[in-house]
């Protein structure tokens, strides 16, 4: 039997607070992030290595990269 | 591509300033285009002009001896750097560095002189700018000087780490520093600092704790 795969965790986007300023964009080092009619999306959330400079210069908080927090081994 | 006023009428420092003003800066303001990566100043280093970001973010940061980085600003579009070595005649205080493509807009300082001279107005928004830049940095002297923010940190990490059963909350970097009562910059140089010591590692969006009793003796959680 086939294991499933797990699902990519993605940055979360809140396209409502998005400004469409593409600084996000223009920081993404994997090129994840293009802006589609004015707003935030992924294009190639696996890419995505979690670096969290769109988070860092996003002025709306409209992108963030939350992390899971555990105990080694769990 | 040339530089427009519209460009220069988004800048704090140009706030307020008619058509015509902002033409006549017009002709002292040149353009920098910049790749990802690209040292815009580097710190120690003499330099001769005021920048403002156009588009893109512009890192500003200093380099300890061993190697640490700590930021000081994110500046973004509208925002200006290098103001003290062009105010004080001094080295660059700091390094800046492109996250990205940018565009900036520099202003010698000779020609910044003259638009002080002749329009009063910059340099109250001049003053504005600087002591808004105080403020920030005053608050991240206060952090790098108490020393408290790696317990702070590490407190939220043990908090809010799941032993594997139920939902796990996930954290920003942003919501840790709003919980540690700090600027997002100081939540990455205290992660790094776990990291360095092998109390922590990052697995992508993954902060595992390797050594919990590490982190409790760094919170204060042990006698």
């Amino acid at each position: 039997m086939r294991m499933a795969e797990a699902p990519i965790v993605c940055p979360v986007i809140y396209q409502d607070k998005c400004n469409g300023c593409g600084l996000c964009v223009s920081v993404c080092n994997c090129n994840s992030l293009i802006l589609i009619q004015n707003v935030i999306v992924y294009i190639e959330a696996s890419q995505c290595g979690w670096c969290t400079q769109c988070e860092a210069v996003c002025p709306t908080g409209a992108i963030c990269c939350p992390f899971e927090i555990v105990f080694e081994g769990n | 591509m040339a530089v427009q006023v519209e460009h220069i009428k988004s800048i704090p420092y140009f706030a307020g300033l008619s058509s015509a003003e902002l033409e006549s800066i017009k002709s002292l303001v040149f353009e920098v285009e910049a790749e990802r990566g690209k040292l815009l100043l580097l710190e120690g280093e003499p330099s001769e002009s005021l920048y403002f970001v156009v588009s893109g973010a512009v890192k500003v940061f200093k380099t300890s001896a061993d190697g640490k980085e700590q930021i000081l600003q994110i500046m973004r579009p509208g925002e200006a750097f290098n103001e003290v070595p062009v105010f004080d005649g001094g080295l660059n205080l700091a390094t800046a560095q492109a996250m990205g493509p940018v565009v900036i807009y520099g202003i010698k300082k000779e020609n910044l002189e003259t638009i002080l001279r002749n329009h009063s107005k910059v340099a109250l928004n001049a003053i504005r700018v600087l002591s808004q830049k105080l403020r920030h940095v005053v608050s991240l002297v206060e952090d790098l000087s108490f020393r408290h923010v790696n317990a702070r940190v590490a407190k939220i990490l043990l908090e809010y780490a799941s032993d594997g059963s139920g939902d796990r909350q996930r954290l920003t970097q942003q919501e840790m520093a709003a919980m540690a009562g700090t600027a997002r910059e100081m939540i990455g140089r205290s992660l790094k600092d776990l990291i360095d010591e092998g109390i922590i590692r990052l697995e992508r969006h993954r902060i595992v704790i390797a050594d919990k009793e590490a982190l409790k003796k760094m919170a204060g959680m042990v006698a």
